[in-house]
């Protein structure tokens, strides 16, 4: 009964460490932009969780319904989407960019060439 | 309805706008022309609110006529009127300035993008500051942070686009954390308007939600602010992007961010909160580490560029030194600091911006004797580096100056030794400059690549004077600021119960 009850919660915690956790461990800076994605992701559902009711429909008065879920969080979340995208397309065209640069998406591998890079001309 | 009404709709809606028409027209000259009118047109649209609220009223707007709590309001007071000047007045100096700063840092093709990008930056910034609705406050902080991403990564230099991608990486996590801050705050209170939760806050006993919300938006901003050991973005950020771009993030960006927290930690959480829950503790410990730490590590860089923006995760430090010791001079101090460490710091990069255009680079190696190539630059150069340090008759002092007396007022008095102290490592990095551009010869072969321009020195002859100016006639900065702290102060001893 708890774990129904806290359900989303649980889902939007293992989904949020998960996502950063990936962000933070990985190197490739494709799965970077998988776990920000996923990280993204957790928000959405903290937000339309608690939003919606069971049985609950969207707020227009008829006859027969009673029981409205909150359209608010839907329509916020709507927008969060939006961003979402927006920053992993731009996310995905910097890490062609990088590629093209640099000839690899390792972020280790693209720090050492910089680092090698400055030493022997001093200044790029 | 008389078009002045509308003034805080046209403050956001003008830059916005001129975003894709900037898109449209692509011709470079044209775009940059398009660029300095609504950069002006912001700042003149800025100073009015700010003369309207000047007398402690406040403007609320309803954006659509929609009444608030319901419909986003946008709501100038004396606090977001002061920033709104700043954020645009810098715009106002830095888009003149770019025309030629951004020739030979940026390919010719995709000078018009500069632009749109610029516009866009310019309008989340101004719609952060202005809006009254916490999840517009989150929409607004992407918009100008994602148009900051592709603004740095429009460099040439190809370190640009990693940085980039680590500043998109950390940015997008605290952006993050400070929706899932709102999303609490908005299921605690079942409002977004920032008044109206801040109200309806009053009658919810402190729970573990509402430390989950203040956790949450604490650690967001703190990364968007820069806040030490949350700064790692920021130097490779300054450093790697187009000159234009690091002067107007320097001056504005970190600024706004530190404006939102302070509208959440005093209209929506309240002091008491934020003594009992250990908040200010902490910031000041942190705001104490950035000063040392940061400043010390300023010290050992090669590249200018680098070096101020170390400098400014340490003068953040000091902003946040002031708003930890949370009385009303802590305020006003920190206040003050954001005022004129962003004139300091917008004047700092746009002579590095000089430097970068005629010498080509901004390592130290590169400048040795430039107080003799370009006297006045080094001038300029060596006069934000005494209002860093906080040397009397700049700027910086008199901020330092208010710091300092609202520790002791506080009765911290170890605390004003600590400011003074921390101030000793900003000598010696200004002393490690003063040597390379002062003490010792140029290379036998040093000379200008090209000659600086007007469009260049005039504007950055305009934020040096400032820097100067607010250091000797404190009637404009002071007073705004201190009516700002008024502002916070009241809504906390209103928020009391």
């Amino acid at each position: 009964m708890i774990f129904s009850a806290y359900f989303t919660y649980i889902v939007t915690y293992l989904l949020m460490t998960a996502g950063l956790f990936i962000v933070i461990a990985r190197g490739n800076l494709i799965k970077k932009l998988i776990g920000l994605g996923i990280f993204q992701s957790s928000v959405y559902l903290l937000y339309i969780g608690p939003a919606k009711l069971v049985s609950g429909t969207a707020p227009i008065l008829a006859q027969g319904y009673s029981v409205y879920s909150n359209p608010l969080p839907h329509v916020l979340i709507l927008t969060a989407i939006v961003v979402g995208v927006a920053t992993l397309a731009l996310g995905l065209a910097l890490v062609v960019r990088i590629r093209e640069a640099y000839g690899s998406i390792k972020e280790d591998e693209v720090l050492a060439e910089d680092k090698a890079n400055t030493s022997t001309t001093g200044h790029a | 309805m008389s078009l002045s009404s509308h003034l805080p709709a046209l403050q956001v809606v003008i830059p916005l706008a001129s975003a894709p028409l900037a898109l449209l027209i692509r011709q470079r000259h044209l775009c940059w022309a398009l660029m300095v009118f609504v950069s002006w047109v912001s700042l003149a649209i800025s100073i009015l609110l700010w003369l309207q609220v000047s007398d402690g009223s406040t403007i609320s707007y309803a954006m659509g006529a929609w009444a608030p709590p319901w419909g986003i309001e946008y709501r100038v007071d004396s606090l977001n009127a002061f920033i709104l000047v700043l954020v645009s007045g810098t715009a106002a100096l830095v888009v003149p300035f770019s025309l030629h700063s951004i020739e030979h840092e940026l390919h010719q093709q995709q000078h018009y993008l500069f632009h749109t990008m610029f516009a866009l930056c310019l309008a989340g910034l101004l719609g952060i500051t202005i809006t009254g609705d916490a999840f517009n406050v989150f929409v607004f902080l992407e918009i100008s942070s994602l148009s900051t991403y592709v603004l740095i990564a429009l460099s040439r230099r190809r370190q640009a686009l990693l940085a980039s991608f680590q500043y998109l990486m950390m940015g997008t996590i605290g952006a993050t954390l400070i929706v899932v801050g709102i999303g609490l705050l908005y299921l605690l209170t079942g409002s977004l308007n920032i008044a109206d939760i801040g109200t309806r806050l009053q009658s919810v006993p402190a729970n573990r939600a509402l430390y989950t919300a203040l956790a949450f938006l604490s650690i967001g901003l703190a990364l968007k602010l820069a806040l030490f050991p949350l700064h790692q973005w920021l130097p490779n950020a300054y450093t790697d992007a187009p000159s234009a771009v690091s002067a107007f993030l320097a001056a504005t960006a970190t600024k706004v961010a530190i404006y939102v927290l302070l509208r959440f930690y005093f209209d929506v959480f309240g002091l008491q909160l934020l003594e009992s829950t250990g908040t200010l503790m902490l910031l000041m410990l942190l705001a104490i580490a950035a000063m040392f730490i940061a400043s010390a590590i300023a010290i050992t860089q090669a590249n200018l560029k680098r070096l101020f923006a170390f400098s400014s995760v340490a003068q953040v430090g000091y902003i946040m030194l002031g708003i930890a010791i949370s009385n009303e001079s802590g305020l006003t101090a920190s206040l003050l600091h954001i005022f004129n460490h962003g004139l300091t710091k917008g004047a700092t990069f746009l002579l590095l911006g000089v430097v970068a255009y005629t010498i080509g680079s901004t390592d130290l190696d590169r400048l040795r004797g430039l107080g003799r190539l370009m006297p006045l630059t080094a001038f300029g150069l060596l006069l934000c580096g005494l209002s860093l340090i906080g040397i009397p008759g700049t700027s910086g002092f008199i901020s330092k100056w208010y710091l300092v007396l609202a520790a002791l007022e506080a009765g911290h008095w170890w605390l004003a030794f600590v400011i003074v102290v921390s101030s000793m490592l900003a000598v010696a990095y200004v002393w490690k400059i003063v040597e390379v551009l002062y003490l010792q010869q140029p290379d036998s072969g040093a000379h200008l690549q090209r000659k600086p321009v007007l469009t260049m020195a005039i504007p950055t002859t305009v934020l040096c004077i400032a820097t100067l100016y607010f250091g000797l006639d404190t009637r404009f900065s002071l007073g705004a600021a201190s009516a700002a702290a008024k502002v916070l102060i009241t809504s906390i001893t209103g928020a009391a119960p």
